[in-house]
């Protein structure tokens, strides 16, 4: 009976990866454990092992195909003395070597496990970005390029953090980074989030500009007081002498299943401390403008990724001297009937919803905020004075979120403006559930945001 | 008090002893003077005073040179005067003026200075002990051989971070001497109900990290074990443990009725352990000063802090624009 080998899910948010190299050929007899293949996903090249024993029948997807959705069959193990001949071809197949004969330019691309088309993180106008060339990449490689510009430019700045040289980074960030600076300036710390974070803080007084990697947010838990009570205030503690000139930067909210230990949103926490500046990047040129604007600061920087959005490509401008300044918000989309004001991938997800509600005729105006201390009131403000509908998006718990704050201050500010309440869109108020289908309702969906932006509308 | 001897008190110049005994006092009579504020309702809040462990910051700073850094908890009056802070500022701080080191912004537990590299004054028990490590990183980074005093007491021993960044600064040989100042109370709890371990400079071995105890009532001895720890940080042999054996006299703070310790027990180390009466003791039998002399320097002193107290009290508070500021860079 001949056995099907699929393309395996190598990572939390892998849904598809490029077959590297194949280390067995049609005809070779393998056993359980032994290196079929090398994947390549977005964050690494993984070898590939077997878990039943064989007769390799059948390679399917060739050597260098990117692209290949998981569970794709790759290959057909068979008994000794079958052939593949014996049995029907699997159905995926043709689809399969479509991928492969598509164009090398299609960038393979992390795909999110939210319901979101990868195609949809491209397209829009780019309103925000000023006039001048500009190249595509990835969230991922925005973040390293930012670092690498601003390393060559200071030498006083500094990257540490578990896993971030010799690894290469957990989530890949730091790729190459070890080979350029050394180990002096990408150091590996021991697991011991506290503790590095506060020899960074020190690090940054003594007249250093560390980047903290945190390898999530939610293991900066550990940290959290070097970064409020030890970065954060010693500006106002001493008077103004000494401040934490320095950026404490990782993923930040969910992943994909990942559970409630790994997938919290903390914007609206560090957002409401004062001395701290907050990033959250949606695009790669938010990432790039907004990291190297964020290592430039002389105030602690909080700087929230994602990882779904690392492996998303966008346009980013060539100019290197680009940067994004804090306090400025983006309008993503203009639109005439209501303001949907989010950040990070919030912004992916508002935008599905404002295409959405295209097609039901209702034109959404989608505000990427971009940094949330500052926070851009002015372009909310404007926005909802044009439309007199807003709701706000975001992935974080409902409680005292960044929408609460931003519905507050419309209601003070335009509240004459205002044709309907401001609907604040949320995760939901739960720890995030494992199951594949809880973690769907838990986190805050297109449909949703179409749903409140009807609701809003009276229609 | 499983301290060392004192090595070679003999030796010790008339100048030296002159200098030390100058400096404890002025910590002494600053801290009456701030505790009598306090009891005026001048200062508020927390405010802990360093009375009994003189020794400990004075020897230490003896066995600094020009750069090498300091930082500390709450409990940072001492620290600040014996690293030539000025006595007005200080003082001013702690009544929440714009005289004051923070312009009244940080108060007694939150004081900094740039110019003389003192970088504060922490009010979170052990936070300071992986920020001082990591001024020590700035400084191994910057390629020169200063050093970093990192100051925590016997309560803060017990943190988890002080133990991570043992671990880090002696992974990457970080130039920090972290000074333990062991005075018996982590507020109201002993050593002993606190720790199995016989001693707490010990635990640094588990890091392969050297150090050693030292009578901290002694300021010669204190001195001395800091000249060593020096040397071999500035030889790139950091880190380094001092467990400073010493005591205070006063409460935990202003607020502390100090129940958990008999009166004849803080009595006894008064009378047999001083610091500023062991080098009074070591300048008059030693023939170097007269008690005229000590005296004239007593009122010399008296002065000073009376003028920082007065200072502190006339210094406007902060305007209301001060609210404002210093937030961000």
């Amino acid at each position: 009976m001949a056995t099907e080998v699929l393309m395996p899910a190598l990572s939390p948010t892998m849904e598809e990866g490029t077959l590297a190299k194949w280390l067995v050929k049609e005809g070779d007899v393998v056993k359980s454990g032994q290196i079929l293949a090398e994947i390549e996903t977005d964050k690494a090249t993984m070898e590939f092992e077997a878990t039943d024993e064989g007769i390799i029948g059948k390679l399917l997807v060739a050597e260098g195909t990117s692209g290949v959705k998981v569970n794709t069959p790759i290959a057909v193990l068979v008994e000794e003395g079958e052939s593949v001949s014996d049995t029907p071809a699997p159905k995926a197949v043709a689809a399969v070597v479509a991928a492969a004969e598509a164009p090398a330019s299609v960038p393979a691309q992390a795909a999110s496990p939210a319901p979101a088309p990868v195609a949809a993180a491209k397209g829009w106008p780019h309103a925000d970005l000023p006039d001048g060339p500009t190249k595509t990449m990835t969230v991922r490689e925005a973040l390293r390029e930012a670092m690498a510009e601003e390393m060559r430019r200071d030498p006083n700045v500094f990257l540490m953090g578990e896993e971030v040289g010799e690894y290469q980074g957990a989530y890949k960030i730091s790729q190459g980074l070890l080979d350029e600076f050394g180990a002096k300036r990408v150091v590996d710390t021991p697991i011991t989030e506290h503790g590095f974070a506060g020899i960074a803080v020190g690090a940054s007084w003594g007249g250093l500009r560390p980047i903290v990697e945190f390898m999530t947010f939610n293991f900066a838990m550990q940290a959290i007081d070097h970064i409020i009570n030890s970065a954060a205030k010693t500006l106002y503690m001493s008077g103004g002498q000494m401040g934490s000139p320095m950026v404490f930067r990782g993923p930040n909210g969910a992943a994909a299943r990942v559970g409630a230990q790994h997938s919290q949103d903390y914007a609206a926490w560090y957002a409401a401390i004062p001395g701290l500046k907050v990033c959250m990047p949606y695009s790669a040129a938010d990432a790039k403008g907004l990291l190297k604007t964020a290592i430039r600061d002389p105030n602690p920087v909080i700087f929230l990724e994602n990882e779904i959005l690392y492996g998303r490509s966008f346009d980013v401008p060539t100019d290197p001297d680009f940067t994004i300044p804090f306090g400025k918000a983006s309008i993503i989309r203009e639109g005439t009937d209501v303001t949907i004001v989010s950040f990070g991938i919030g912004v992916a997800h508002s935008l599905l919803a404002a295409d959405l509600l295209a097609q039901d005729g209702i034109s959404a105006e989608v505000i990427n905020l971009r940094t949330l201390r500052p926070i851009d009131y002015d372009t909310v403000l404007a926005s909802v004075q044009k439309t007199n509908r807003c709701i706000t998006v975001e992935e974080g718990f409902p409680v005292g979120s960044i929408g609460d704050h931003m519905a507050s201050t419309i209601m003070q500010r335009a509240f004459d403006y205002l044709d309907a309440p401001v609907i604040t869109c949320t995760g939901k108020d739960v720890p995030m559930p494992y199951a594949a289908n809880l973690e769907k309702f838990a986190l805050i969906t297109p449909a949703e945001i179409a749903a409140a932006v009807k609701s809003v509308c009276y229609r | 008090m499983a301290a060392k001897k004192p090595a070679e008190r003999s030796n010790a110049s008339k100048d030296e002893l002159l200098k030390y005994y100058r400096e404890m006092l002025l910590i002494r009579r600053f801290e009456e003077k701030a505790g009598q504020l306090y009891g005026m309702g001048l200062i508020g809040g927390f405010c802990h005073l360093y009375i009994g462990q003189e020794a400990v910051v004075v020897g230490l700073e003896a066995a600094t040179k020009d750069g090498d850094k300091r930082v500390t908890s709450y409990r940072d009056h001492g620290h600040m005067l014996a690293c030539g802070m000025d006595p007005k500022g200080v003082m001013a701080e702690l009544t929440g003026r714009i005289g004051g080191y923070s312009k009244g912004k940080g108060g007694s537990m939150h004081m900094f200075s740039k110019e003389k590299h003192f970088y504060g004054g922490h009010g979170i028990v052990g936070a300071q002990v992986p920020l001082g490590a990591g001024l020590a990183f700035a400084d191994k980074y910057l390629g020169n051989d200063n050093v970093t005093f990192t100051y925590f007491g016997d309560g803060a021993a017990n943190q988890g971070q002080v133990y991570e960044a043992y671990n880090m600064a002696q992974l990457w040989n970080l130039p920090v001497i972290f000074v333990i100042e062991n005075n018996g109370y982590a507020m109201g709890t002993s050593v002993k109900r606190s720790t199995k371990s016989p001693s707490l400079w010990e635990r640094g071995a588990a890091y392969g990290i050297k150090g050693e105890a030292v009578d901290g009532m002694d300021v010669l001895a204190v001195k001395a074990a800091g000249e060593k720890a020096v040397a071999a940080c500035r030889a790139g042999d950091g880190p380094y443990i001092l467990e400073m054996m010493t005591y205070r006299y006063r409460g935990h703070s202003m607020s502390d009725p100090a129940k958990y310790r008999t009166r004849e027990e803080v009595e006894k180390m008064r009378t047999e352990k001083d610091a500023i009466e062991h080098v009074r003791d070591l300048l008059l039998q030693g023939g170097h000063a007269s008690d005229e002399d000590l005296k004239a320097i007593d009122k010399e002193i008296k002065a000073q802090v009376n003028e920082s107290a007065e200072f502190s009290k006339d210094s406007p508070e902060p305007p209301v624009e001060e609210l404002w500021t210093d937030i961000y860079a």
